[in-house]
């Protein structure tokens, strides 16, 4: 059979290229993502299968694990909708507005990427406990940050603020002020033009940036259990609950919580890429 | 004079007060405040800290894993890159998007898998016993646990910049007679080097930094398997406060140095990073 009789029968995996080392780095990368990640995520899944689906749905509804995941969906998706507003504010001032120390307060917004979990999670802790330089202005409204629900929504809106600000703000700094003169000569006040022509088009941009910053905060370990308190039914967090299974040796309960955890996590990353395909459709905006 | 194009001086100086105090709040405060705290009762306890042998283990262990997992990361990150970017091929989205996975994943999953895997009770635990190989409550299952949440770092660099360079200029060193090996080292590297360096820079930090991940497979012991995180949370619940803080701040100085570093690549080399970063 010639080559090219060969190859119009074989189903085409890939187009011809002139470039070697496809077969090499292809065959490296596949199997080493499969034995680092994708083997050891089907582990965990066939793990919780061992129970069964209703002996997941057991785990998963007994009243301490149903409060914790309540408490980690909830607070991380307070924590995204204030970072919806904040992030939003902090890239109009860093993009738009000019003043000291702009340069460095932008290079300071990657600092929950960089910082370790655990020390943002002392530091955040001694920071707003009672006796800590911000707790401390709360106490005479008798308000308690540190270890309680409260404590988790700092740390979370800490964790998840950079991801909103970073994808809000390059769509910005793209933003055609032509469009904004069009709408400005056509007698719009500016707070028209900015409600309705200039925050529109940053709808795609911010839905992203919430849902990841939402996805971050469900799995955030290191800076809650700090600053939390750690009272279960009050203020334990799911990822917390998978712990304490496991030092309890209940390997199949902390991989059906992994699993529920997982599984409300995709879902809710899809729902939002629905949001945004809709949103790109009425915005017309990438 | 109201201009039709912005807004507003009391509107502005609001929105700016408004965005300022809220990244106080949030970032800067809390970063001096890990310094603060380490200093707190001035320099001679602060630096006692770094005298304690478990102290100075745990940043040898930091090292140690930091420096196994970033090259193997690195080697598939050039990998993935070179096969995604350069190629034509079924199921390339796919692929992309598993390799974004483990940034979905809670850290305390990604340990979770590995005790699943090679735990006592775990899948392969009894042939683990056979070998007197342990993985889990020991250095290799920190080492596998860091790689697992540092994987996508450096290949989610590479993949949109050598996408958008293309195949020409390696067609072109290949049709010169360059061997496949050289046209990789002499034409593709130098033109990724910048953003290579800066995933390397961001991969580096979360290893040394990793908390959540590490902490489920490494059963904290003291001098053998803490590394500088958790050695963090064991001095804290001790209530030794100015040791806690004072590991702390080796931590956020390597954070400040991460940034300060990254600053200056996207300042200098913005144009050949990729355009949109999402971490």
């Amino acid at each position: 059979m010639s080559d090219a009789a060969l190859s119009g029968w074989l189903p085409r995996v890939r187009k011809p290229s002139a470039l070697p080392g496809f077969g090499l780095t292809l065959g490296f990368a596949v199997s080493y993502l499969s034995l680092i990640v994708l083997i050891p995520l089907a582990v965990l899944v066939a793990r919780a299968g061992t129970l069964g689906l209703d002996g997941i749905w057991r785990v998963a509804t007994t009243p301490r694990v149903l409060a914790a995941l309540e408490v980690s969906f909830f607070i991380s998706a307070a924590a995204a909708l204030v970072n919806a507003v904040f992030g939003v504010i902090v890239a109009w001032v860093l993009v738009r507005y000019e003043f000291p120390g702009k340069r460095l307060l932008d290079a300071a917004v990657d600092l929950p990427f960089a910082l370790p979990t655990a020390v943002a999670g002392i530091a955040l802790a001694a920071l707003y406990a009672e006796n800590g330089w911000i707790g401390g202005l709360f106490v005479p409204f008798g308000i308690k940050i540190a270890f309680t629900p409260l404590g988790i929504l700092v740390a979370l809106i800490f964790i998840g603020l950079p991801f909103v600000v970073r994808t809000v703000q390059p769509v910005l700094q793209d933003f055609d002020r032509e469009v904004e003169e069009a709408s400005a000569t056509l007698g719009a006040t500016r707070r028209q033009t900015v409600f309705r022509v200039v925050l529109p088009s940053l709808t795609p941009a911010l839905l992203t940036g919430v849902a990841l910053a939402f996805a971050r905060a469900v799995g955030e370990y290191g800076s809650v259990i700090f600053i939390a308190g750690n009272m279960p039914f009050v203020s334990e967090i799911a990822p917390l609950l998978i712990v304490t299974k496991l030092e309890e040796f209940d390997y199949a309960g902390a991989a059906a919580i992994a699993t529920v955890m997982l599984a409300i996590s995709f879902l809710a990353l899809l729902a939002i890429n629905g949001l945004q395909a809709f949103s790109r459709r009425r915005f017309g905006h990438a | 004079m109201r201009s039709a194009l912005s807004e507003g001086r009391a509107v502005r100086w609001t929105l700016i007060a408004l965005g300022v105090g809220f990244l106080a709040l949030f970032l800067v405060i809390p970063l001096l405040a890990v310094f603060s705290e380490a200093l707190r009762r001035g320099m001679e306890p602060f630096l006692a800290a770094f005298d304690e042998p478990d102290t100075q283990s745990a940043i040898g262990l930091t090292l140690l894993v930091a420096a196994i997992a970033v090259p193997l990361n690195l080697v598939f990150g050039v990998a993935a890159a070179w096969a995604v970017a350069k190629f034509e091929f079924r199921g390339k989205s796919i692929l992309v998007s598993l390799i974004d996975l483990p940034f979905s994943v809670s850290p305390v999953v990604a340990g979770l898998v590995y005790v699943l895997l090679f735990g006592a009770k775990g899948l392969l635990g009894p042939l683990m016993d056979d070998w007197q190989f342990k993985i889990i409550f020991a250095v290799p299952g920190i080492v596998l646990a860091t790689i697992f949440v540092t994987f996508p770092f450096i290949a989610r660099e590479l993949i949109p910049l050598m996408q958008e360079q293309g195949t020409a200029e390696e067609e072109a060193a290949l049709t010169l007679g360059a061997s496949g090996w050289r046209t990789f080292l002499t034409v593709t590297l130098p033109n990724v080097r910048w953003a290579l360096l800066y995933g390397v820079l961001l991969c580096n930090a979360r290893a040394m930094g990793e908390f959540g991940a590490v902490s489920v497979v490494s059963g904290h012991i003291r001098g053998l398997t803490n590394t500088m995180p958790l050695h963090v949370e064991i001095l804290y619940n001790e209530y030794n406060f100015v040791a806690a803080f004072a590991v702390a701040s080796l931590l956020a100085g390597l954070a400040l140095v991460t940034l300060g570093a990254k600053s200056v690549l996207e300042w200098r080399y913005g144009d050949g990073l990729a355009r949109i970063h999402r971490h």
